[in-house]
């Protein structure tokens, strides 16, 4: 069973699923920042491929991915530092990245190495859907690896209904029209949303990411869905203190505060 | 705008061969689908047409002239012929685009334009329209173009729109492209991205090389008038993103007679690391929503173009070029700093008309093709110098 189909099994629901840059805030900080994730309590990883143009996110992710480009971060050397992933992390481990650079790589190549080291799923925001089902899903699946795709309040349920029907492993719920780290707190407009989105019935788990940003946030979002993506509050947790006590704090102090 | 059909132009699938398609995020996709679900529509009704037909007339001042240009001729060895993009309202052929955008942002009853700029033409170009229509305009970007290009950020701001600097990146085109992308994933409903290149996801590429294809359009029966016949031997044109060469291409694309020649900047040479040829120099990958020809690291990072032209200065080509470059259907020439500047001081000399850098490139190429001596030649002169006079004076050489 693919880890991430097995953790929502276990956990059932309120799972922290964090985002962070590989390479950031310093090239070897991957490997040691995503063990203390694990350790910490974290119930999935998301791993983002630093790209120079990332349209979808806002200054903190891209100040991130920038600082890491800049210290030297590939995705040739990202395999490398994962070749230790397991099995010293056993929650599920997703790698994020805009799908230039995976397509310089080589598409099935980057697949192939994600299976060795242990990834377990992908979420290419850029890739689209009918490229996806045309000339990536087999590939995909070759691998053993999830395709995560994101929905937003603008995506109509038609849309929303198709993305269900392609998705494995959970839907990644952006919270509101924006890019990441861009709002924080969560307004009525986001619940009408995320109560609409409840009523579909989703075949599918659904995490909602962008805005999650403490405690409070992350409670209101496992109301509505199984559980919530923290990025760019993160990020600015590890630019300040990378350390691993630091990080299990981050964590603690999301999921239980008290 | 007359329709053409051509293996040269968008499939119905939003590619050109095997170049274009939206590679964008979620959050993009209901904008962009909302414009690709709408735009053949409504640029086809009887309305727009004479809207769009009207002002490029009384408000851009078309068509523009297509002049036989003698004494430059003479030292090419052919018969040239200049389109006069220049002397369109604002100074450059972007107007021809942002006329139709914004026409077409009334009908999809959006309250505010966002447009990015590199040299500030098209920024210019778009606060010249929302100037017109009464609309809010923001025009990004880079901080470092703020600052090269002062005179154009503060003609932006006459004219009424909001300059905001995009710090991020390389603070240039290419983020001040990211930012206006970015304001658009955050204001998804009221707002209309005016892309001022044939780059961007499908249907950018399509709907500005039909907007400027009012170039070519123009071409043939001017040509006609003076020629008796539609068709020249060949077409020149720069191309930074390719918005005036899809023009000037656009009605001789199936005319395989009809040489089509891209004119990109090689800066200070393709071999030096401060280049914009991206033919010569990128390959095959996605930037800014589209499948194209880009400059980029062997990791896939995108790297940051020289040119002395600001408007050349780009990463990429469009898909529309990419898929010219791949097919073999336009040839594609280099052109250095060196060459396109005193290209422009010939043209001076010559003809009497300062070309802006840019076009100026287009110009310098001539003197890298073999030509008959009776080959017809039209070279598309996208834009005038004023806006470079800072440019030509540091270099000094005339």
């Amino acid at each position: 069973m693919n880890r991430i189909d097995q953790a929502f099994k276990e956990k059932g629901n309120q799972l922290l699923n964090v985002y962070f840059t590989a390479g950031y805030p310093a090239l070897e900080d991957t490997l040691p920042i995503a063990k203390a994730l694990n350790d910490g309590g974290v119930d999935l990883i998301e791993i983002g491929l630093p790209f120079s143009d990332p349209v979808a996110d806002g200054p903190t992710i891209q100040e991130s991915s920038t600082q890491a480009l800049a210290n030297g971060m590939t995705i040739s050397r990202l395999f490398e530092q994962l070749q230790d992933l397991r099995p010293q992390v056993d929650v599920p481990v997703l790698l994020m990245g805009y799908i230039n650079p995976v397509l310089q790589y080589g598409f099935e190549r980057f697949c192939a190495r994600c299976q060795e080291v242990g990834v377990d799923g992908l979420i290419l925001p850029d890739l689209p859907m009918y490229e996806y089902e045309e000339l990536y899903k087999d590939v995909l699946e070759k691998y053993g690896l999830y395709n995560v795709f994101l929905i937003t309040p603008q995506t109509s349920d038609e849309r929303i209904r198709k993305i269900d029907e392609l998705s494995k492993g959970f839907i990644y719920m952006v919270s509101s029209a924006s890019t990441t780290g861009a709002k924080s707190g969560i307004t009525n407009e986001q619940i009408a949303y995320f109560e609409r989105i409840k009523s579909l019935q989703l075949a599918n788990k659904r995490l909602i990411g962008f805005g999650i940003s403490n405690n409070e946030s992350f409670e209101k979002a496992c109301e509505f869905a199984d559980g919530a993506i923290v990025g760019s509050a993160f990020i600015k947790q590890i630019a300040n203190d990378s350390s691993a006590a630091a990080i299990q704090s981050f964590v603690k102090n999301i999921k239980h505060p008290k | 705008m007359s329709e053409v059909k051509s293996k040269y132009l968008v499939d119905e699938r939003g590619y050109f061969g095997k170049f274009g398609g939206a590679y964008i995020p979620e959050m993009l996709y209901p904008n962009v689908e909302e414009l690709r679900s709408a735009y053949l529509e409504i640029i086809e009704t009887p309305a727009f047409k004479a809207d769009f037909e009207q002002l490029l007339k009384d408000y851009v001042g078309r068509p523009t002239p297509l002049y036989h240009a003698a004494r430059l001729s003479e030292t090419i060895g052919a018969k040239v012929y200049l389109k006069r993009e220049d002397l369109c309202h604002t100074g450059a052929h972007k107007v021809n685009n942002t006329i139709g955008q914004i026409l077409l942002a009334q009908a999809l009853g959006k309250k505010r334009i966002i447009a990015e700029t590199g040299a500030g033409q098209h920024g210019v170009a778009t606060a010249t329209v929302c100037a017109l229509m009464g609309i809010d305009c923001i025009v990004y970007m880079g901080e470092i173009d703020m600052a090269r290009q002062k005179p154009n950020v503060e003609r932006m701001k006459i004219l009424g729109a909001e300059v905001r600097a995009a710090k991020s990146g390389s603070k240039t085109l290419k983020d001040a492209t990211n930012e206006a992308m970015r304001h658009w994933i955050n204001n998804p409903q009221d707002t209309h991205y005016i892309i001022g290149s044939v780059v961007g996801p499908h249907p950018y590429p399509d709907m500005v090389a039909r907007f400027q294809s009012v170039i070519s359009e123009e071409i043939k029966w001017q040509l006609e008038e003076k020629e008796g016949k539609t068709s020249p031997d060949c077409v020149v044109a720069c191309v930074g993103g390719g918005s005036n060469a899809a023009g000037a291409y656009y009605h001789y694309l199936d005319d395989e007679q009809v040489k089509l020649v891209a004119v990109e900047a090689s800066g200070l040479g393709n071999d030096t690391g401060k280049s914009a040829a991206t033919t010569a120099l990128g390959r095959e990958g996605v930037l800014h929503g589209s499948r194209t020809i880009l400059m980029q690291t062997d990791d896939g990072q995108v790297v940051e173009p020289y040119s002395i032209s600001a408007g050349l200065d780009y990463p990429g080509i469009g898909p529309f070029h990419a898929h010219l470059f791949d097919s073999g259907r336009a040839d594609f020439v280099g052109v250095t700093d060196e060459e396109a500047m005193k290209a422009g001081v010939l043209l001076s000399r010559t003809e009497g008309i300062i070309p802006a850098v840019e076009s100026a490139h287009a110009i310098a190429a001539l003197h890298k093709v073999s030509f008959e001596s009776d080959d017809i030649v039209v070279v598309n002169l996208s834009g005038r110098g004023d806006k470079d006079l800072e440019t030509y004076i540091k270099w000094g050489k005339y």
